[in-house]
């Protein structure tokens, strides 16, 4: 078993209490930084670590702190545990057992980026992670973690936790920051980047929920100590949520550089595809990452292994689709969620996701026609990189890989007005009616 | 009927953030607390512990879809129907839920007891199929585990039997 970082001790009984997350050592990397290390010291431990960001687009921690801007404007840190991307089940599950490992990162990320009120932004529905957050907050307050003059320390940090209410565009940094000064959740034009203009007009830090909570263990056992694991660029372990057609689904700690197969099939992971069936696809960044067909499983799942392979490694929700499983019917539902979530503030995106969504949807009940195929692929060209923010880019990831690895099984819903594969082929259409793909 | 607690509660976080505005969300979600959806009085107190305009505060009620527009049953069920949860058969759960509950996903039960929803990525894809009831979690679902579930929450209601 490699050595857990982020999830160590998650399943010890009471650790999401001040009292037990004490005992077994937390907040002493807190009681470190304040003691030994300048801020800025702190910044160029990071960069030295290599932590690359955990929340999709994996850049480097210590660059983007060393970017706030030196004004005298009030500095602020959001935390983003607005986990929504389809497959990604990471932050809430540090949020609901160990609160206080993300708030000790929180308190030490706001220390080292001179930041005195924080914000840890929590996905409306996650009530259980918002009231664990909330309790950590309380009792943090309570115990001198949080405050005035921490740890007898000159440094004071107020931290206020902020429930989102159900739209997934809010994870989007600038969308984030509109919805925390309490406006619709529409993002912002770049530039001018959080660093320089964020939340009230002060440079802002914005940092994924396990980012920051690996934190703490990188002060605590040192920067290279943290750059021991994982490759030569990517360093480190991160929570891979392994979900879909496999036997052994979960979230687990791992090195980067794994391969994937190890994930998928290792007895202590995966344990192979769910029914021993063969392995089809795999998403391994979460939905807005493109499709990896099966000769892609000996890729290691490092930041620039899986962008060589074609992909990217984003939130860390690798989507497991075995061959039972039509590609037609899983992408037209990932497109549904992409349609329903499209902030509509620019046309593409809010016109593109809708027409993509309706064709997939014809296609897969059997009443499109082949020029649909191409049709998808044009419109995608015109959402993608056309989009004011990332969100449309990221709804035609699955509709342009999948086009390109699995055509003859579009080509064949048009044909023969059904799955090629799955039980919503032929053969088992009257075996299975309620089963996936058939409907 | 907003309390005059809840409507404390508003002011009291508006002077809480840096900017009063911020409270907006957090008081939406305390009127919904309260009145079980955003009612017309949910919306003007809000907007007079903030101190915005109605509209304003209906405009971002109107944009997050977990403040409801109407009344809600007394059990809101959030079946995820995400891609990862459709790996699992979800849409099977929907529709053996429907059956149980006899109403058709995004309505209310007539006695008001449940409404049934279907939801986005509800970040339990690991342990899917899975479901929220009042935003708790129910995960590894399976048509026993929702007849078992449905039974519980029957019984919480005082529901005797269900035809
Ligand atoms: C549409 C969209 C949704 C996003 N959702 C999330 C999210 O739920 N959680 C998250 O941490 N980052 C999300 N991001 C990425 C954030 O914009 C941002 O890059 C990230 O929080 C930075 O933190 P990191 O550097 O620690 O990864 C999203 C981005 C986009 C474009
Ligand atoms: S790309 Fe989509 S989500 Fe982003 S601003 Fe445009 S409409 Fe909104």
């Amino acid at each position: 078993m490699p050595e857990l970082i982020i999830t160590k001790n998650l399943d010890v009984p009471g650790i999401d209490s001040l009292a037990v997350y004490q005992q077994y050592g937390g907040y002493t990397a807190l009681a470190k930084a304040l003691r030994e290390y300048q801020p800025d010291a702190l910044v160029e431990m990071m960069k030295v670590s290599g932590l690359r960001g955990r929340g999709g687009a994996g850049f480097p921690t210590g660059l983007k702190w060393s970017f706030l801007a030196k004004n005298n404007m009030p500095r602020y840190l959001c935390c983003n545990s607005d986990e929504s991307e389809p497959g990604t089940c990471k932050d809430r599950v540090l949020m609901e057992r160990m609160p206080h490992r993300l708030l000790e990162g929180v308190i030490i990320t706001s220390y080292a980026c001179h930041v005195q009120t924080a914000f840890i932004y929590v996905r409306g529905e996650l009530t259980r992670a918002a009231e664990q957050v909330e309790k950590a907050v309380d009792e943090a307050y309570a115990a001198g973690l949080l405050g005035s003059n921490i740890l007898g320390s000159d440094f004071s940090l107020d931290v206020i936790v902020h429930r989102g209410a159900g739209a997934y565009i809010c994870g989007e940094e600038s969308a984030l920051m509109e919805s925390l000064e309490g406006r619709r959740g529409y993002p912002r034009l770049k530039p001018p980047f959080p660093a320089v203009v964020g939340l009230y007009g002060g440079p802002t830090v914005i940092n994924n929920c396990e980012t920051l909570a690996t934190v703490p263990a990188i002060v605590a056992g040192g920067a290279e100590w943290y750059a021991s694991f994982g490759t030569e660029k990517s360093k480190g372990t991160r929570i891979f949520c392994l979900s879909g057609q496999v036997k052994n689904p979960g979230n687990y700690e791992l090195p980067l550089g794994v391969p994937m197969r190890t994930l998928i099939y290792d007895e202590a992971y995966g344990g192979g595809i769910l029914g021993d069936r063969e392995l089809k696809a795999v998403i391994p960044g979460g939905s807005s990452t493109f499709i990896l067909g099966a000769d892609k499983i000996d890729t290691p799942l490092d930041y620039e292994s899986i962008a060589a392979a074609g992909s990217m490694l984003g939130s860390g929700g690798v989507i497991v689709i075995s061959d039972e499983t039509c590609i037609v019917g899983a992408i037209a539902r990932m497109s549904e969620f992409y349609r329903d979530e499209s902030c509509g503030k620019c046309t593409p995106c809010r016109e593109g996701t809708f027409w993509m969504t309706e064709i997939l949807e014809r296609l897969e009940h059997g009443h499109g026609e082949m020029r649909d195929i191409d049709l998808l692929l044009d419109i995608c060209d015109n959402v993608s990189g056309k989009s004011f923010c990332p969100l449309g880019d990221a709804a035609t990831s699955c509709i342009t890989s999948g086009i390109r690895l699995f055509r003859e099984e579009f080509e064949y819903h048009v044909t023969h007005g059904h799955c090629l594969t799955g039980p919503g082929s032929k053969q088992q259409a009257h075996e299975t009616v309620q089963a996936v793909g058939s409907r | 009927m907003i309390s005059e607690q809840a409507k404390q509660r508003m002011r009291d976080l508006a002077s809480r953030y840096p900017v009063a505005r911020s409270a907006v969300m957090p008081s939406l979600h305390i009127a919904q607390l309260e009145e079980g959806y955003i009612t017309a009085e949910g919306l003007q107190a809000v907007a007079e512990a903030i101190n915005l305009t109605i509209d304003d505060v209906e405009s971002i009620a109107t944009f997050y879809t977990m403040y409801y527009q109407r009344p809600q049953g007394k059990k809101i069920i959030h079946v995820c129907t995400s891609i990862s949860c459709y790996l699992r058969n979800c849409d099977a759960l929907v529709e053996h839920l429907e059956q149980r509950l006899q109403i058709k996903r995004g309505e209310t039960t007539p006695d008001g007891n449940y409404s049934l929803k279907t939801a986005e990525c509800i970040a339990a894809c690991s342990s899917a199929p899975a479901l929220q009831v009042n935003g708790e979690f129910y995960e590894h679902m399976t048509n026993e585990r929702a007849d078992a579930l449905i039974d519980a929450l029957d019984q919480e209601l005082g529901i005797e039997r269900r035809v």
